[in-house]
């Protein structure tokens, strides 16, 4: 042990209340901060990174999650048998925490500038006209435009980034010497997140601040981190310089998960011939919210979708790329028309589905089918797996016998164990869930799969397992997909071409090497200048 | 996990007393011809004797016999609260179904139609429609079920609502689905439980409201019930106070432990709204 750590963890274990899953959510963890500099800790949900740095603050739910052991010694304190009062001082004016979810943590009644000058004024003995030129100056340093007007606003009034900004502004306005930063770019679109780590880093080798990272995403340590701890099961498995860890992984759990990381390199173009257009749509138009009504006179309306064509070939994948808001999820609907779409027209091969009325539409669904997102709301939890896989073909008039013997078989494709046929969806894993998600889709023979995001959810490593039999099913079924995803990396692995969408508007449309190699349009060379550690090429492991 | 409902059911004491009460009121209604075979109406000896003696409840102001009263006015209440309650629960969510389903105008013309109801005060309303039909068994049921429908409406259309949302009932439409049988196999089986706990407490307020009504006079003039014995008896408070408090405390009783149930349902079948 260095004397000269800022901050030193020793031996901190953390016990799980009886009905977790494990006894202890962080074990005999032992680690130190430097001064002025960046560590990430890096792991999987359920790792106990994020318990780590609660710890350090105090912050856990107690009872029934407590430290059993171990001393967290900052500036020869043992934090852990600190007196309340003692935390309360210290939290925020030396060691300051920001959050995911920045919504979540503002308080929503308060405005900006009264929330930060709370801190001040609790903490330090300044005039109330000091304070505010303290403050100005914090949010011009965080790149907050027009401070005074920031200042005076509430939360919600911000943008998801400006939020993140703000929270930013108020953990540094004290000068804390160490910088807890929980998942803090979660949350964001990729083009904020890459602006927000580049103020975090920036920050932090102005202020010679200590930052512990917590993060999932190796792309994100690759670009800030000067020393990396990977967890796992609340064990600290490794840990080392940024360069050592991200290049030469040495225990068996950082390779794989370095391994599932999706590189940035655009798959090449399957070569599927002249196939002829499977899925087309021609000026497909939806915008939400009420217009001018007879009580407002407003219009309110917000256009999703943008009157935009379409059009992919049999056998192919195409990439609906954009961050949130940009209309892709809603496109996406209106093509299978989960949501009826304002204006345009959908054709799959040679039937136009905008003609159809809901009733006549559905014997043509199950040429189209969809994967969900959300792993845990996607499957109705009182049927079994076999039920939810089977509901499609009995829908659609196959004997139940048969359909369940189809089930069964989806199973075994999407590589789930057969006695899972009977269980509940609630004892599986967010990526077992997907494979039924799947299976579910995949029960009525579809010609075109739709994915929304459906690895978004999920840990890198099961993400990798998850998109690997994706592209499996694919290549042996001859789907057509349209692919809906945020992440360029994954997008890169997938899609044969992509489709950059922005305020309800596709911008950009090509082949993927060709996007890649050479983007047209300034947004989508905007997009993958975001993309965290672009200039780490994961290292070719065996795993 | 019909297994783990029963055992965070029998840890809730109360709830436990309330189903064992219950079974108790069920199984004296049921055997009610055999314990007190003959009319509860007969007159069987003095007037006015008091509980525990020739009687188990005494006589009332007839010389009827307490005890038999209490036993056969039980089949009239627990009847009209299960009864009324079963047609309140299924109109209300049949429409509260299809109003949180489609939404739209659907929604519009029913909430409206709901809003109706709920602006009667629910008691007059009752006394009214069971005035003009003339009171029996049948109207007291129907009377009961009309003002009790409503609040089931809304929490079935809310419930539903949120639901529609979810992405397994978008995968259902994915599917082909009718929307018949994504309300009823998909949707209902996931909001079943909000309902029971609803209707097992609605069966409480129905027995309460059935023997208002029979203590105003307005109830079935051919039936025993525990309203009727209460208005029977007020005139004689003074002089003879079992003649109310006995079907009183039956009401009493067996209302709360309904209320316990319908409690006790609902913490087991939602167990993470309780605080660890």
């Amino acid at each position: 042990m260095s004397e000269f750590a800022l901050l030193a963890l020793q031996g901190v274990s953390v016990a799980l209340p009886a009905w977790a899953d494990r006894e202890r959510a962080v074990s005999d963890v032992s680690i130190e901060l430097q001064r002025n500099e960046i560590l990430c800790v890096v792991g999987e949900s359920g790792s106990g990174k994020s318990v780590l740095a609660r710890s350090i603050m105090g912050l856990l739910p107690a009872p029934h999650v407590r430290v059993t052991g171990g001393r967290v010694v900052f500036d020869g304190e043992n934090l852990l048998e600190a007196a309340p009062e003692r935390m309360r001082a210290l939290r925020g004016a030396r060691i300051a925490m920001i959050f995911q979810e920045p919504m979540t943590a503002l308080n929503p009644l308060m405005t900006i500038g009264r929330q930060i000058d709370e801190m001040v004024e609790i903490h330090l003995a300044l005039t109330r006209q000091q304070r505010h030129e303290r403050i100005v100056a914090l949010l011009e340093e965080v790149r907050l435009d027009d401070p005074q007007r920031i200042m005076r606003a509430y939360p919600h009034e911000l943008s998801g980034g400006q939020r993140q900004r703000a929270m930013i502004a108020m953990a540094l306005i004290l000068e804390p010497a160490i910088l807890i930063a929980d998942e803090p770019t979660t949350a964001l679109d990729v083009t904020t997140q890459a602006q927000i780590l580049a103020l975090i880093k920036e920050l932090q080798r102005k202020h010679q601040t200590g930052v512990l990272f917590i993060t999932h995403d190796f792309g994100v340590v690759a670009e800030i981190a000067d020393r990396v701890a990977v967890m796992q099961h609340g064990v600290l498995v490794e840990h080392g310089a940024a360069a050592q860890v991200l290049n030469r992984p040495q225990h068996q759990y950082t390779r794989s998960l370095i391994g599932a990381v999706p590189a940035l390199a655009p798959r090449q173009r399957r070569e599927t011939g002249d196939s002829p257009v499977l899925l087309e749509a021609r000026g497909v138009t939806k915008s939400f919210g009420s217009g001018a009504s007879w009580f407002s006179r407003s219009d309110h309306r917000v256009h999703a979708v943008k009157a935009v064509d379409l059009a992919v070939r049999r056998g192919q994948t195409l990439g609906l790329v954009g961050e949130s808001g940009s209309g892709k999820s809603t496109l996406a609907r209106c093509i299978i028309r989960l949501i009826e779409p304002d204006a345009g027209s959908v054709r799959l091969g040679e039937v136009d589905l905008s003609l159809l009325s809901r009733r006549q539409l559905r014997p043509h669904r199950k040429h189209i089918q969809m994967v969900f997102q959300d792993p845990f709301g996607s499957l109705n939890p009182r049927l079994t797996v076999v039920q939810l896989i089977a509901q499609g073909p009995i829908t659609h008039g196959v004997p139940r016998s048969e359909a369940l013997a189809i089930a069964r078989d989806l199973l075994q494709l999407v590589r789930l164990d057969p006695a899972a046929a009977d269980r509940f969806p609630h004892e599986f894993s967010g990526g077992q869930r997907q494979r039924i998600g799947i299976a579910r889709a995949l029960a009525l023979k579809p010609d075109v799969l739709v994915a929304d995001e459906p690895v978004s959810a999920l840990d890198v490593s099961v993400q990798a397992q998850v998109l690997q039999l994706l592209a499996d099913i694919r290549d042996r079924l001859q789907l057509t997909m349209l692919f809906i995803t945020h992440d360029l990396r994954v997008a890169a692995q997938v899609c044969d071409e992509i489709a950059v969408m922005r305020y309800g508007e596709i911008v950009e449309f090509g082949p993927t090497v060709d996007v890649f190699a050479d983007p047209q349009h300034a947004y989508t060379r905007e997009l993958l200048a975001a993309v965290p550690g672009r200039n780490w090429i994961p290292p070719q492991l065996q795993r | 996990m019909p297994q783990s409902f029963w055992r965070r059911f029998v840890r809730n004491r109360p709830a436990v007393f309330g189903l064992a009460f219950l079974v108790f009121v069920v199984l004296l209604s049921l055997g009610a011809p055999l314990l007190f075979p003959g009319d509860p109406f007969s007159i069987v000896g003095k007037t006015f004797l008091p509980p525990f003696a020739d009687y188990l409840f005494g006589t009332d102001s007839l010389g009827r016999d307490i005890a038999a009263g209490i036993a056969h006015g039980g089949r009239t209440s627990l009847m009209v609260g299960l009864v009324a309650t079963f047609f309140a629960v299924s109109v209300g969510t049949l429409l509260g179904a299809l109003a949180g389903f489609y939404r739209g105008w659907i929604d519009d013309a029913l909430m409206r139609f709901t809003e109706f109801f709920q602006t009667i005060p629910t008691f007059l309303f009752a006394i009214v429609l069971v005035a003009i039909m003339t009171p029996s068994r049948g109207s007291i049921i129907l009377a009961i079920s009309v003002i009790s429908w409503p609040p089931i409406a809304r929490l079935v259309r809310g419930e539903f609502m949120a639901m529609r949302e979810r992405e397994f009932v978008q995968a259902a439409v994915c599917l082909g689905m009718t929307d018949l049988a994504i309300i009823f196999r998909q949707i209902l089986p996931n909001v079943l439980s909000p309902i029971i706990v609803a209707g097992s407490l609605m069966v409480a307020t129905a027995i309460l409201i059935e023997a208002a009504l029979a203590f105003l006079g307005l109830g079935d003039a051919n039936a025993m019930s525990w309203g009727f014995m209460i208005g029977a008896g007020r005139s004689f408070l003074r002089d003879a106070w079992w003649l109310c408090a006995i079907p009183g405390i039956a009401i009493l009783l067996t209302v709360l432990s309904i209320n316990l149930l319908g409690e006790g349902i609902n913490d087991a079948l939602n167990p993470r709204l309780r605080t660890l």
